[in-house]
């Protein structure tokens, strides 16, 4: 385990640099010129020159990179093109609506769906099954932003119990409101989430009701809930936890259009902000955070999956 | 027998959308510039949906909105399946090194979202319909190559692959003989699904206002625009919601039903 683990945690870091030069270069084979958001219109020649030095993009590319990942090793982010301040204690402040949205979302979507799909799976020829199996096939095609403006227009607009977007600019300190300004997004992401989950914890779990381990411990006198707990459990958590790996990767990163519908001041609305105005040092920043958080998840699930299931600890480390 | 009737469900809602498309491309109620329509008008019988904040057709709206779902969802799917389908193959075929190489930046390009990387190109070509289908397409090329290199290499193993080559068949008649017949079934299904995401996904875009610019706008441009009149015009918030979810919910159901057809061990149960 031990072994792995370092094996692991250097293929993360291995592709988190390479992800950074991927970042970097993409980056700049995008046309525009972000001298351009310092300058007014008709600015002269010279002006843009200055420009370009004060931002430093008239450097080789190779001193760019190097200076980026300079800044990066020390946790620095540069200052934005834009506005001159530094882009990381933005990124943090933002983070600060983001993460919350994201796990609270998370958690509401695996409280809901794990029971659901696993019923889904133990009843599958019932209406309840079918009704699962509908109810999650249409949460699948909605998009998020749709649900989003639904809720807004019910429970916002028509009955006026929560807010129809925004944030409290002094953030967690006046809680309640930040409380309430995250209600509807929570559930508008967790709703999407959990349709997809309930369909892979269905599976999961219908491949080990079929399973004929599970058979035979029935067989020598266990209970149900006993020969699941024992037999059931672990190998139906397998699959669910690399998916749910997947799945809070995307939910981060899914965000950013969640974010707008609800005029959050989050890390999404950022990102969007900095990809009209040039500002490469914003979308850098806001993209290897996004990266981290998603390669760390996926860290994290490998991980799990291994304390789960003792099979894969021995044999190819993948 | 419940399959079959996803599978036709699937057929008759792609079906619908697909029509609505294919008329508006000869007519539509109102010229898709005219603002002559009172704003926001509720449903009646001069518009039959109503109209919108500068007094356009809602229906009219909705059915170029039918025309670029599907061109948006054909083309990232043909440009996907192009594009990733060649990558899988040389990756399936190549030696250890490219393969093991190819595989990595497979694994980060799928590690950036569809929705962040079709940002980045929209950035960079400028919002339109080209750019949408290019974003996505590209997004898209990595999901499939990662799924062709799989199941290549997994016909690959076979035996009979073996024998063709100890007989001296060529890879070329290999390619076209055994590995294509053999993953075009699951390679299909994938490719309807894809189809959903890529309409989702120009959604979004077209949400987020970096989607093809008005008139021609996209439903998730309506949907964006008809926020903001949601309490006074409802069904301008709520039409094109439904219909993107109609599109998606048919092809998922089609290619459940396809999966069914393509792979008889998965009938039955599931």
């Amino acid at each position: 385990m031990t072994r792995y683990l370092v094996r692991r945690a250097a293929l993360l870091v291995g592709t988190l640099l390479l992800a950074s030069v991927v970042l970097f270069l993409l980056l700049r084979l995008l046309p525009g010129d972000p001298a351009n958001a310092l300058l007014s219109v008709g600015a002269t020649p010279d002006q843009v020159a200055a420009a370009r030095h004060q931002i430093g993009t008239d450097r080789p590319l190779p001193a760019q990179f190097g200076h980026w990942l300079s800044q990066l090793a020390t946790l620095h982010f540069g200052d934005s093109f834009v506005s001159s301040l530094p882009v990381g204690p933005e990124i943090v402040s933002r983070l600060s609506v983001t993460v919350p949205l994201t796990l609270a979302a998370f958690v509401l979507a695996v409280v809901v769906a794990v029971p659901v799909g696993f019923l889904a799976a133990h009843r599958a020829h019932t209406w309840y099954g079918a009704l699962a199996g509908l109810v999650s096939q249409l949460g699948i095609a909605v998009p998020a932003f749709w649900l989003g403006l639904l809720l807004v227009w019910v429970f916002a607009l028509n009955l006026r119990v929560l807010p129809a977007g925004g944030f409290p600019p002094d953030g967690w300190s006046s809680f309640p409101d930040a409380f309430r300004a995250l209600v509807l997004p929570v559930v508008t992401v967790a709703v999407v989430m959990a349709a997809s989950l309930i369909r892979y914890v269905r599976s999961a779990t219908l491949d080990v009701l079929g399973s004929d381990h599970l058979r035979t411990a029935r067989a020598l006198g266990s209970s149900f809930p006993g020969a699941m707990w024992r037999h059931g459990v672990r190998n139906a958590a397998v699959p669910v936890v690399s998916v749910l790996g997947i799945e809070l990767a995307t939910t981060f990163l899914g965000a950013v259009v969640i974010e707008s519908v609800f005029a959050l001041p989050g890390l999404g609305s950022m990102l969007v902000r900095g990809i009209a105005q040039h500002d490469y040092p914003v979308i850098q920043g806001v993209l290897f955070v996004s990266t981290l958080a998603v390669l760390v998840v996926g860290f994290l699930a490998d991980i799990a999956q291994r304390l789960i299931d003792p099979r894969l600890r021995g044999g190819i480390a993948r | 027998m419940r399959r079959r009737v996803f599978l036709v469900t699937g057929i008759v809602l792609v079906a619908l959308v697909l029509a609505v498309a294919l008329v508006s491309l000869f007519w539509t109620p109102f010229p898709a510039a005219d603002t002559t329509g009172g704003r926001l008008e509720g449903p009646g019988a001069h518009h039959l949906l109503g109209t919108d904040k500068l007094g356009r057709d809602l229906l009219t709206r909705l059915m170029i909105g039918a025309r670029i779902a599907v061109a948006v969802g054909l083309g990232a799917v043909a440009l996907g399946a192009v594009l990733g389908g060649l990558a899988g193959l040389l990756a399936g075929f190549a030696n250890r090194w490219l393969d093991d190489t190819l595989a990595a930046l497979l694994d980060i390009l799928i590690a950036f979202p569809t929705l962040l990387l079709a940002m980045l190109v929209v950035a960079a070509r400028g919002a339109s319909l080209a750019s949408a289908i290019v974003a996505i397409g590209l997004a898209m090329s990595a999901i499939v190559a990662r799924l062709t290199r799989v199941l290549v290499k997994r016909v690959l193993a076979m035996d009979y692959v073996t024998a063709a080559r100890t007989s001296g068949v060529s890879w070329p008649r290999i390619v076209t003989a055994h590995v294509l017949p053999n993953i075009w079934p699951t390679l299909a299904v994938n490719l309807a699904l894809q189809f959903g995401l890529a309409v989702l996904a120009e959604a979004s875009l077209s949400y987020l206002g970096l989607g093809p610019p008005p008139p021609n706008a996209s439903w998730g441009r309506l949907l964006q625009e008809a926020q903001s009149t949601v309490l006074t015009a409802p069904t301008g918030a709520i039409a094109p919601g439904v219909l993107l979810v109609v599109l998606v919910v048919g092809v998922n159901l089609l290619a459940d039903g396809l999966r069914d057809v393509a792979d008889p061990t998965r009938r039955g149960h599931r």
